[in-house]
């Protein structure tokens, strides 16, 4: 998903790299006011921990291998404002040391893989493992379907910020993109769940330290996260889901003004009107396999917590007993 | 891996090496920022730029064999995106400008990165007054990347030798506790750093 140089025009880094600064700002000064000066080494090092645990490959079917994105590993381990700061680390390195994503695309791929995958993450996993309960299975609940969410969340992001660019029409990039990531999605989901559920087993403490010190909800730092992301969200995506404007467009028929131009404040034109027939329909089926595909992946996030924490050891000691004539 | 990550020609002594690495950051920049909103098919000009990098390659004396490996190592994401240009009407023509102007920014990061030591860069990240907790995160992050890969591969060693049956299900869990550990034994060395660091009187 790192987006090279050449691929995004200028309006498009401008505006990703105005909000990447925004948010590893608010990311540098969360973590310069939370994080007790001990453990500012632990950021540093859980970068390259990071790094070092995305060159680690897992087999998937065909000879080919997949690798950990790790934007929810690191939220859930270390909260999300120092995961906003470390992944920012290893894409700025990558950058520069590695040539690995472009330098004026930085700012996108920031965006991307350093605000939006942790800060969805963070947020559907606080929301789910609250839900399904704050058990292990309930967290690796949520640590599944959340990392399965972040990934398909900042493919999105990258597909829209392609498509405002002109590189690739959005009708292109965001089936692709979004198809591709759904496959990855899975892949990391898996990875992360079984890196934590492994963690949970080796060293419980480590989790649990990090619960109690992060048990205050952080909702004014959500906020603020949240506000750079929907601005993205604004930018990158309206313009295009074309089948959305329909309520607007219908509030601009009955307000009398519907013979002027939908111009987007970019100056982009409201996207592609002449292919309205059958895109509505299209639009719709997207939609709809969007949910289904969530939905699924949502009920294999809870199978795959359940498979990992069977029935506690006590339970099944009693249930053993009450069998017993 | 760990071989094409270490840059081994960061430290010698080119003209090109022995240029204040402020000036090296902005040249890099200013030619990527020219390719990048220069025109879709201005070919003469990407030639040019092209020649003109290829004469800081030559005077830079890194090995052609290894910037062209490291280009042609990191080519196919260029590819994988550049590709989906190929799926609308009149991509081609797209696809390979798209090709074309990557593939000289990549050149431009390549040798930058290859002729400049990280810890320079970092000096001129702390000079512009970038906020010191993002810059000695940056610095512990390149630190101990190296370490951290080379103690991936070992304990990848140890458990391959220690594992005669390749099921499926162990082809996943494994790698995934060796990250798990590998997160154990991060967050004790940070410990222990954090010890040394402030010893030697480190503050943020």
């Amino acid at each position: 998903m790192h987006i090279p140089d050449g691929f995004l025009d200028l309006k498009t880094a401008m505006v990703s790299g105005a909000l990447a600064a925004a948010g590893l700002g608010i990311a540098i000064r969360k973590v310069r006011s939370q994080v007790p000066v001990r453990r500012v080494p632990l950021i540093g090092l859980a970068g390259a921990f990071i790094f070092a645990a995305q060159m680690l490959n897992f087999p998937v079917a065909g000879g080919t291998s997949g690798h950990l994105i790790g934007a929810v590993l690191a939220t859930v381990l270390l909260g999300p404002s120092a995961a906003v700061l470390i992944l920012s680390s290893v894409l700025i390195l990558q950058c520069f040391m590695f040539a690995d994503g472009g330098v004026t695309a930085l700012g996108a791929n920031l965006f991307n893989m350093a605000l939006v995958a942790p800060v969805v993450g963070y947020g559907i996993y606080r929301a789910v493992s609250g839900l399904v309960g704050n058990s292990l299975r309930g967290r690796l609940c949520g640590i599944a379907f959340a990392a399965w969410c972040s990934t398909v969340a900042a493919s999105i992001a990258c597909a829209g910020q392609l498509a405002l660019s002109g590189t690739v029409q959005w009708r292109v990039a965001f089936p692709a993109m979004a198809n591709v990531h759904m496959l990855i999605g899975i892949g990391e989901a898996l990875i992360t769940t079984l890196v934590v559920a492994a963690l949970a087993r080796l060293r419980p403490e480590l989790l649990d330290e990090r619960q109690q010190s992060d048990r205050q909800p952080r909702y004014r730092e959500l906020a603020a996260y949240g506000l750079l992301i929907s601005i993205g969200l604004a930018v990158f995506i309206v313009p295009f889901a074309s089948a959305w404007p329909d309520g607007l467009e219908r509030v601009a028929a009955v307000l009398g003004f519907e013979h002027k131009a939908l111009v987007t404040p970019l100056g982009l034109s409201a996207l592609p009107d002449y292919a309205v027939p059958g895109l509505k329909s299209a639009m719709l089926s997207t939609v709809i396999a969007g949910c289904a595909g969530t939905l699924a992946a949502f009920v294999l996030a809870y199978l795959l917590a359940r498979f990992l924490t069977p029935a506690e050891a006590g339970k099944r000691i009693a249930r053993a007993r009450e069998f017993r004539p | 891996m760990n071989r094409q990550l270490l840059s081994p020609y960061q430290h010698r002594s080119s003209l090109i090496h022995r240029l204040h690495p402020v000036w090296k950051c902005a040249g890099a920049l200013i030619i990527i920022f020219i390719i990048v909103l220069g025109s879709r098919f201005a070919w003469a000009a990407y030639a040019g730029i092209g020649g003109g990098l290829v004469i800081i390659a030559l005077l830079s004396r890194i090995p052609p064999r290894y910037l062209l490996k490291r280009i042609l190592c990191l080519e196919p994401f260029v590819l994988g995106i550049a590709g989906l240009s190929l799926l609308q009407a009149d991509g081609l023509h797209l696809f390979l400008s798209m090709l074309v102007k990557s593939t000289l920014c990549l050149f431009s990061m390549v040798l930058l990165a290859g002729s400049t030591p990280f810890s320079d860069l970092l000096a001129v990240l702390r000079r512009l007054r970038v906020p010191a907790l993002l810059v000695t995160t940056l610095a512990l992050t390149y630190r101990y990347l190296f370490l951290l890969l080379e103690e991936t591969a070992r304990m990848k060693r140890a458990r391959q030798s220690r594992t005669f049956t390749s099921r499926r299900g162990q082809a996943w869990r494994s790698p995934a506790t060796v990250i798990a550990l590998l997160f154990i034994r991060t967050s004790e060395r940070a410990e222990r750093v954090y010890n040394a660091m402030a010893a030697r009187g480190w503050r943020t």
